[in-house]
């Protein structure tokens, strides 16, 4: 995997991990309205880095939840557990 | 309903393969306190929770020990891969090996196959949370356990990251229990 590709893809996992984090915590303090603007911030983030990287090297999750180019993109390889990270 | 991200929560790396501590890993996918474990125990427990912040962060934390499940099984993956018969041999494998090469299954360290048993799903919500702090705790313990068996810096990058997750799923589910005593509570008064 080329560098420009892993270093988005490392960046749309640090991203992700942040938002998770930020998910648990916003399961059990809701109210929390700094929480939630960090939440909000970051996803939307998140959302167009993970369009971004799909429209370059095919789509992050499938079941409707991304299109593809043709041919449908979702098959290529590498999956994640083939990384050299 | 689940939806499949093609990228794994967090990076795996290893310096150099080692069967060995892949199957030493093993014991957090298909052992008690692995991350099969506890997705399952979370994911089945949720049905019974009480209030909305319970039934979202069961469903949430056990989504992410899935994602969990996906690291490990990456760790013996790639702690396997291209490893020789000589090398399988050395580091005592051959039995796991000549059982199903060194393909990914839910075993513990020991090659016990993962059980149902190891789950707990009780009906009362204040004994499946008590239930789940312990969980977090006994996860955690593995990994220190894991950390003093590797010498690779890299591998232990990941495993820590996975303790630190125990960390913050513990201290979650503590301000659920107290969140689900006080509806409790609430509903003996009213």
């Amino acid at each position: 995997m080329n560098k420009d590709r892993l270093n988005m893809l490392r960046k749309i996992m640090e991203l992700e991990c942040s938002c998770i984090d930020l998910n648990l915590y916003l399961d059990m303090y809701p109210t929390d309205q700094n929480a939630l603007m960090q939440y909000n911030t970051q996803a939307f983030q998140l959302m167009e880095l993970k369009k971004q990287y799909g429209c370059m090297y095919g789509p992050l999750s499938n079941f409707g939840d991304a299109q593809s180019q043709y041919p449908f993109r979702w098959i290529e390889d590498p999956w994640p557990w083939e990384i050299e990270y | 309903m689940w939806i499949y991200e093609k990228k794994i929560q967090y990076p795996v790396k290893i310096s150099c393969k080692d069967p060995r501590m892949a199957q030493y890993v093993m014991t957090q996918l298909g052992g008690p306190d692995g991350e099969l474990s506890a997705a399952l125990t979370y994911l089945n427990q949720r049905y019974k929770m009480p209030t909305q912040k319970a039934k979202a962060l069961l469903t949430d934390i056990g989504t992410e020990e899935l994602a969990h499940v996906e690291m490990i099984q990456t760790m013996i993956v790639k702690l396997t891969k291209d490893a020789s018969i000589e090398e399988i041999k050395e580091a005592d494998m051959g039995p796991y090996y000549a059982i199903r090469d060194t393909a990914v299954y839910p075993a513990d360290s020991t090659g016990n196959p993962w059980t149902a048993s190891y789950i707990s799903s009780t009906g009362d919500p204040v004994a499946d949370l008590y239930n789940d702090m312990a969980a977090e705790k006994k996860a955690k313990a593995v990994y220190e356990n894991l950390l003093k068996l590797t010498d690779d810096p890299l591998l232990k990058d990941s495993l820590k990251f996975l303790l630190e997750r125990e960390i913050v799923h513990f201290k979650r589910f503590g301000e659920a229990l107290r969140n689900v005593e006080e509806y409790n509570k609430s509903k003996k008064i009213h």
